[in-house]
């Protein structure tokens, strides 16, 4: 096993996903054989090829300062499920400021 | 809750290790992945666009001067600039991103291995920067609901993202050991001189009232004489230089107390009040937080070119260190007396009354002393009281220039600082000026030697020092408003006696 059912019980956590036993045993399978697949690319690196996270051979994109018009308050809020005051309602916040 | 013990007492059985992180928020045009402005105190979400709102389809795209600011103070800072770097993804969940993540930076700093010195007490302590990383500041949340507008017991929130995306540095010391007593002051002295360089670069306003300067400070303590270091409590909400200062030092006393009565302390987040000058608790951090950290994919990596960074090196400005020799040598002071002036926030105060024509003796006895004593007596900062350089260059030239004495120089000061306008203004409205009407002078001398004919003999048969208590009494005569020097001069001369 790449992956065990605590590991996705943690991870599921963290994502704020409500998994009952049969679904992490269901999910703790299937991300199982998404590992196994990945693992091979593993096998086929070698030494001589650094890990790469990006698939352009880009640095250094940058901007200048510069001021570009933003959207309305209307627009910006016409998305949310709620707001209040020109701002963004949201529930009740459980736990602290990260 | 355990009982805290005296500074002093803690000390004597613990030595303490401060840290510090210090976020800056940049003072750029744009924000750090957009092109939204950075205004403080618009109307809310009135500064947001697709991109630093989160929304589908929306790409983030490093901001140059951002970059090239963080470059800046990392340089000033001592530090090694990363050849090649990447953005880092920080997850977690709290509506102040609206994105879930936070683009930050993780293993890959742009800025490492720096120091800062800096000098308590006539000794330096050299303050090991361990990271300097650029991210993006979150949005702000009003709770509603609650009864002091804090989470707990909030029935919603309400989010503003105008702060959401503007581009933020932080700067990272390594554990400072070593400090003992002076821990408070060393960790006020760093956060201190990190503002002046800031300001000093152009890249931030540094103004901790608003938030563009935010500090949190870790403190831990052991027994004296232990090989290991105790465990560190993390104080945010650290918002003023001063609370720096007393946070520091209510930690110390805070973990003596418990370990004193036995227990252990707890890693965990703070809060400092700043009404009561304590700390509570917060989050406890015994379980790591997991924000699962990966490579940001939406932006490539940064690869400064050495040129850029020399480029960026030789343009850097007078730091404050440099600046502050210069003018010690100026104005020809020692070491202490140096320490006074920044202690007092005066420097600039008094490099400005100097620029203004004041000499520099005259213009650090004024910042020094009576204003000094109210910014004291008011927990201001002297550069925010209402007297400018320039009033304070002005009452110098009215005492140069003999309209005033000292001691009208000082009515003169509390009237600009009462605000009654400019020492012009306040001359004129109380009335303050020397008594340089030789007639009146005259008259009020004459007067004060008929009075103490024996001192006047005294003087007349050599004993010249006997003048004092004449010129006392011209002095009272005129309510102080006459010039010492003067009054003695025209004793001297009415005497027939010559110094
Ligand atoms: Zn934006």
């Amino acid at each position: 096993m790449a992956i065990t059912r605590d590991e996705v019980a943690h991870l599921a956590r963290l994502a704020r996903l409500d998994l009952d036993e049969a679904e992490l045993a269901q999910m703790a399978g299937q991300l199982d054989a998404i590992l196994g697949a990945v693992a091979r690319v593993s096998e086929v690196a070698s030494d001589d090829v650094p890990p790469t996270s990006h698939a352009v051979p880009l640095t250094n994109v940058l901007r200048e300062d510069v001021v570009a018009p933003c959207l309305t308050p209307e627009q910006a809020l016409s998305g949310a499920p709620a707001a209040q005051d020109g701002r963004f309602r949201v529930p009740r916040i459980l736990g602290e400021e990260p | 809750m355990t009982a805290l013990v005296p500074y002093e007492q803690a000390l004597e059985a613990y030595e303490p290790v401060i840290g510090l992180e210090v976020h800056v928020e940049l003072g750029t045009n744009s924000k750090m992945f957009c092109g939204c402005p950075t205004e403080f105190g618009a109307e809310p979400n009135t500064q947001v666009c697709p991109t630093c709102l989160g929304l589908p389809g929306s790409l983030p795209v490093a901001n140059k001067k951002a970059i090239e600011s963080i470059i800046r103070l990392g340089l000033a800072l001592n530090c090694s600039i990363a050849p090649w770097c990447r953005f880092a993804r920080k997850n977690y969940f709290y509506p102040d991103m609206p994105k879930d993540f936070q683009i930050s930076q993780y293993d890959e700093p742009i800025c490492v291995e720096g120091y800062l010195d800096v000098e308590v007490e006539g000794k330096t302590y050299r303050i090991g920067i361990e990271r300097v990383h650029l991210e993006e500041d979150t949005g702000k949340s009003l709770h509603v609901g609650g009864a002091t507008g804090r989470i707990h017991g909030a029935s919603h929130s309400l989010v503003d993202y105008n702060r959401a995306g503007i581009p933020l540095v932080e700067v990272v010391t390594k554990p400072v050991p070593g400090t003992g007593a002076l821990a408070p002051e060393v960790a006020k002295a760093y956060v201190t001189e990190l503002r002046d360089i800031c300001k000093t670069l152009g890249i931030s306003d540094v103004k901790m009232e608003q938030g563009s300067l935010r500090c949190d400070a870790n403190v831990s303590i052991a027994p004296r004489g232990a090989t290991e270091w105790g465990t560190r409590s993390e104080t945010k909400n650290v918002n003023s230089l001063r609370s720096v200062e007393r946070a520091v030092r209510h930690e110390i006393s805070r973990q003596a107390g418990v370990l004193d009565a036995g227990g252990r302390v707890v890693q965990e987040t703070r809060h400092f009040q700043e009404d009561s000058g304590t700390t509570v608790s917060g989050r406890s951090k015994e379980t790591a937080e997991d924000y699962r950290y990966f490579p940001e994919p939406d932006l490539v990596p940064l690869a400064p070119s050495a040129d850029w960074i020399e480029e960026l090196r030789a343009a850097l400005p007078e730091l404050p260190t440099a600046r502050r020799r210069r003018l010690q040598g100026d104005w020809d002071l020692t070491d202490l007396d140096m320490e006074a002036l920044i202690n007092a926030g005066a420097l600039d105060s008094v490099e400005e009354t100097v620029a203004a024509g004041a000499s520099a003796e005259a213009a650090r006895k004024w910042w020094l002393g009576e204003i000094a004593r109210r910014a004291n007596e008011d927990g201001v900062e002297v550069s925010a009281l209402p007297i400018t350089p320039a009033d304070v260059a002005a009452v110098v030239a009215l005492v140069d220039a003999g309209s005033l004495n000292d001691k009208l120089a000082r009515q003169v000061i509390e009237g600009v600082l009462a605000g009654e306008g400019t020492p012009e203004q306040v001359v004129a409205s109380r009335g303050l000026a020397v008594v340089s009407d030789t007639g009146a002078l005259g008259t009020a001398v004459d007067a004060a030697i008929a009075a103490n004919e024996g001192i006047a003999e005294k003087i007349r048969g050599g004993k010249v020092q006997a003048v004092g208590a004449l010129v006392g009494a011209v002095m009272k005569e005129t309510r102080g408003q006459a010039d010492a020097a003067t009054v003695k001069a025209l004793i001297l001369e009415k005497l027939g006696v010559s110094e």
